[in-house]
């Protein structure tokens, strides 16, 4: 096999056991004298509970027991927070995993039956009489940080006072704000914004589940899980339950997406285990949809106000920003850093930006906790640039290009240090935009624009230039930001007799194809077919140590620890090569899996005749130990910073407020592809994603604090009827620290996406006088704000 | 109470005794032992579900096993014919249709339901006949190309 499997487009691997059936999902898991759990989750958004009564619920056909916030005090520490972000004020509420006093949301679990039998666990869930003090809700950040907010925590973890339902104040600030503020006020223009980053439901099609199985004659359990990060759960449960970690043994079996929100650790996960154990048998939960709206983590849901500050040409001198950035009930896993450092740090984008500073408060409100969301803080940094800079341009009367290239931080290769310390690795942001255009006809667009409305529908072009950190990251800096553990990926390599290879690495995909791409890893680096590489992952007892897939660092980092150690045998296999052919090591070449003595390919040995003879170890140079084999732990120097470009185009009817997403293109760099079919298809999902939150989703409580959208029936996901075709494209820079040179791809999409939309809207309705509309665009928002600017 | 039931899935009869709320997806999977059928939602609105009841698509969560009594069900794992994938099943895998693959097997047999009414869809047609069927993973972009190369492949078959 060549090394040109590098970029080629080969089929999945994965895919003959999805298409057929055969791959097993927690929720296909089925062991000898299962059980079935069900959670009774809170009936109030914010309450105390008066009165728990099980004793019909226990006295049902088929339950084995019914457990409650008493049953499990000292067997189930409460569910930890991992991100201790630093100089923010920190307050982390507790978090039980059954509540015992008061519900913080209407996800707060308050009972779990177990039964032989699924409907039987439902029918009694039905018969516990709780009853309930309904307290006053809150689920707007702002108002949640209000003076007479209802307050959700009276004490932190630590017994500290919680004030204002803060959990922290986060700041990013560099250059003179003010000052930049000051000049523009006296010559130049200062520009305001309020922008509601709507909260989201992420909607993985797999809903969340656990398959329990404790051994007490072992005292070991085994935990199938729906997770991204197989040993984070482990590392936790431990933490939770009390079960050593090396007794411990979590296998994230086919999961159906995550987006962030298969990264967090939960209460019913913890539950089931507990159930397990205490009933001596494997026991099973799985949520329902229902279940998954109203208790698995959400995104987004920040409040920003923003404003901007430039010059009268379209020079950006200044940003000011306070967000509120709603947590939800309780702080969820890694949740305190996606407002602010997957955020914050990417204030400043494509652009130079001499002076920021922003202002992040996490709030308490009685919501679901709000996690990462794919993107994860980026998008939101993303919008918040990428609106301001659409309404300088027209502030300006420019065109919303001229003002990006205006601002574009100059083509780099090797290193660029931006205002908020972070260091891009490499990107050129104008060449990015000058081909979408060239590519999209642009100028045509535009003109064809001009030519005004065509059966009172409004022709919008909206842009958005975007760069991302990913690739995360170098573990000294998630040290530094509080990130409760390391960053870094492993793997180990093992070549058998036959030149056959078995992979075993610590990353978790959940769909996005990376036994493909691991594969072709390997076999670009050693020339041995893909065919003949298997992937093992998700499994921690069967694998290395791996910190999950989110933050597209699967590739970007996993796929760096593989290539190292596929390195490290290329070197073995050459020292052995040059000792069986009776050449020196410095004489000897390598090409395509072959290992030759330069000048005389004829004298050669393959990766296979090595592998055998490494493994029979016949005839070994001194010194040299058997097998073929090599381990690496790749702790990546710096972040990488994959950018792009995309264009929407939408006609917006202005008698009906209906808009159509007539066409959108996407320009993405993330380096060399691996596997273009799969980036491709990464692009597709996440654009659709982003776009969703700009046309159709949205997550709404009522003022007592429950879920309105609390099913498929009201959250309204993108449908293939509903979308055009997405013309991706893409140009490639390298990472300079990168040993492929990658980057990463499975949130660009998303972090693009919803600002071009939203900038595309605006712009078709320019000649009508609108000027902003909250998310999602439905068509009443849209006729509504139509109507409000012909009035004004 | 219970009712006996007589389902022929993926061509073995299973019969049982079952509560008559029981529903579809449930018998398939629990008393069928045929886990390829996923669950997705609560309120049919995912498709996840999809099944083929005598030949024709149906979601087995909105399906009591009562009500499929007597029939033939064909599921994701009874569409390849011994080791050779239905057409269907080739194009999604070939024109890469699926990620997590946990919409995939509701999608490949409502995509079945779709090429048995329409041999050659438009692609707006392809668009419209999934829009009962939702994908968080890939766009639809190349679920609506693979479905195309399948009616391709399944017309110069015939
Ligand atoms: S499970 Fe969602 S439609 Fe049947
Ligand atoms: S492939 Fe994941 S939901 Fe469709």
């Amino acid at each position: 096999m060549s090394s040109r499997i590098f970029g080629s487009g080969i089929r999945r691997r994965e895919d003959p056991r999805l298409i057929t059936g055969s791959a097993l999902y927690t929720h296909d898991i089925t062991l000898p004298g299962m059980a079935y759990a069900v959670m009774l989750r809170s009936s109030h958004a914010h309450a105390r509970i008066t009165r728990i009564d099980t004793d019909r619920a226990a006295a049902a056909p088929g339950v084995l027991a019914v457990y409650t916030g008493a049953d499990i005090e000292g067997a189930l520490q409460p569910v930890p927070c991992a991100w201790l972000l630093p100089d923010s004020g920190l307050k982390i509420a507790p978090y039980p995993c059954i509540a015992r006093d008061v519900v913080h949301y209407t996800g707060d679990i308050v009972a779990v039956v177990v039964a032989e039998e699924l409907p039987q666990a439902h029918d009694a869930v039905e018969l516990i009489e709780a009853d309930y003090e309904p307290l006053p809700a809150v689920t707007d950040p702002e108002q949640a940080a209000g003076a007479d907010a209802p307050q959700l925590h009276a004490k932190d973890v630590n017994g500290d006072d919680i004030a204002g339902n803060q959990a922290f104040h986060w700041t990013v600030a560099g250059g003179d704000v003010d000052a930049a503020f000051a000049e523009a006020e006296a010559d130049g223009v200062v520009i305001k914004e309020r922008i509601l980053q709507q909260r989201l439901i992420p909607n993985a099609m797999e809903p969340r589940g656990a398959v329990a199985q404790y051994n007490r004659a072992t005292g070991e359990l085994t935990l199938w899980n729906t997770t991204q990060n197989p040993h984070i759960v482990r590392f936790l449960c431990s933490v939770v339950t009390g079960i050593p970690e090396d007794k411990l043994r979590v296998i994230a079996p086919e999961v159906g997406g995550g987006f962030g929100s298969k990264i967090a650790v939960y209460p019913a996960d913890f539950i089931t285990v507990f159930c397990s154990k205490q009933l001596g048998r494997p026991v099973k939960w799985i949520e329902t949809r229902s279940e998954n709206y109203q208790a698995t983590t959400h995104g987004r849901d920040h409040v920003q106000d923003v404003e901007l500050a430039a010059t009268k040409d379209g020079r950006i001198t200044g940003l000011r920003c306070t967000v509120h950035a709603g947590m939800g009930a309780y702080l969820s896993t890694a949740a305190p850093g996606i407002p602010t450092i997957l955020h914050g740090l990417m204030l400043s984008g494509c652009y130079t930006i001499p002076a920021l500073k922003e202002d992040v408060y996490g709030v308490y409100t009685n919501g679901v906790p709000v996690e990462a969301y794919r993107g994860a803080g980026r998008p939101e940094a993303t919008f918040m640039l990428e609106r301001l800079i659409d309404v300088l341009a027209g502030e300006l009367g420019m065109d919303p290009a001229d003002v990006r290239r205006r601002n574009f931080i100059p083509k780099f290769d090797d290193g660029h240090e931006v205002i908020t310390t972070l260091n891009y690795d490499s990107g050129d942001y104008p060449g990015a935009l000058d081909k979408l255009l060239d590519h999209t006809g642009y100028q045509a667009l535009r003109e064809r624009q001009a030519a005004g409305p065509s059966n009172g529908k409004y022709l919008g072009l909206g842009l958005s230039s975007y760069v991302e950190i990913c690739g995360l990251g170098p573990s000294q800096v998630a040290g530094a930001i509080g990130f409760q553990g390391g960053l870094w990926e492993s793997a180990i390599v093992r070549f058998h007799p036959t030149g056959k290879v078995h992979v075993f690495i610590g990353a978790s995909p959940h769909g996005q194809g990376e036994e493909t791409t691991f594969a072709q890893i390997v076999a670009s680096e050693i020339g041995v077919d893909a065919g003949d590489v298997k992937i093992f992952h998700g499994d921690t007892d069967a694998t290395p140590m791996g910190w999950g897939t989110y933050g597209s660092r699967t590739t970007a980092v996993g796929g760096a620890a593989l290539a190292l150690a596929v390195r490290k045998i290329r070197d073995k296999a050459k020292v052995l090569a040059a000792h069986l052919l009776e050449a020196s090591v410095e004489d000897m070449d390598y090409e395509d899996g072959k290992f030759f003595v330069k000048g005389s390919p004829d004298k050669s040995k393959t990766i296979q005749d090595i592998a055998l003879m490494a493994n029979v170890a016949w005839d070994l140079p001194e010194g040299m130990e058997a097998g073929l084999e090599a381990s690496t732990f790749y702790d990546p120097p710096n972040f990488v910073f994959p950018y792009g470009a995309h264009l929407a185009v939408v006609e917006v009817d202005a008698a009906t407020g209906q808009v159509d997403l007539t066409g959108y293109t996407a320009l993405d760099d993330c380096g060399p592809q691996i596997n273009p079919v799969i980036v491709e298809g990464q692009v597709h999902g996440g654009v659709v994603q982003g776009i969703g939150q700009a046309l159709w989703e949205g997550a709404a409580y009522d003022d007592s604090g429950q879920l309105v959208t609390g099913s498929m029936l009201d959250y309204a996901l993108p449908r293939a009827d509903l979308l055009p075709p997405i013309d991706v494209i893409s140009t490639v820079t390298r990472s300079p620290h990168h040993p492929l040179g990658v980057k990463g791809i499975g949130e660009a999409g998303t972090i693009a996406s919803t600002a071009a939309v939203y900038n595309a809207v605006i712009d078709a309705l320019k000649p009508l006088g609108v000027k902003r509309i909250d998310m999602p665009f439905t068509p009443e928002r849209v006729w509504r704000a139509i109507q409000e600017a012909k009035g004004s | 109470m219970t009712v006996p039931v007589r389902i022929t899935v993926n061509g073995r009869p299973v019969e049982r005794d079952v509560e008559p709320r029981l529903l579809l997806v449930h018998f398939i999977r629990v008393f069928a032992e045929q886990t390829g059928t996923k669950i997705g939602c609560d309120t049919s609105q995912c498709g996840a579900c999809t099944v083929l009841i005598d030949g024709v698509s149906a979601k087995s969560c909105t399906t009591l096993a009562v009500q499929a009594d007597g029939s033939s069900v064909t599921t994701i794992e009874g569409l390849s014919d011994g080791e050779q994938l239905h057409p269907l099943q080739e194009s999604f895998w070939n024109k890469h249709g699926l990620q997590c693959g946990f919409c995939t097997p509701g999608m490949i047999l409502a995509s079945h339901e779709l090429l048995r009414t329409n041999a050659s869809p438009s692609e707006a047609e392809i668009r419209h006949g999934l829009e009962g069927n939702m994908c968080r993973c890939t766009g639809y972009q190349n679920i609506v190309r693979a479905v195309r190369d399948a009616a391709e492949t399944m017309a110069t078959a015939k």
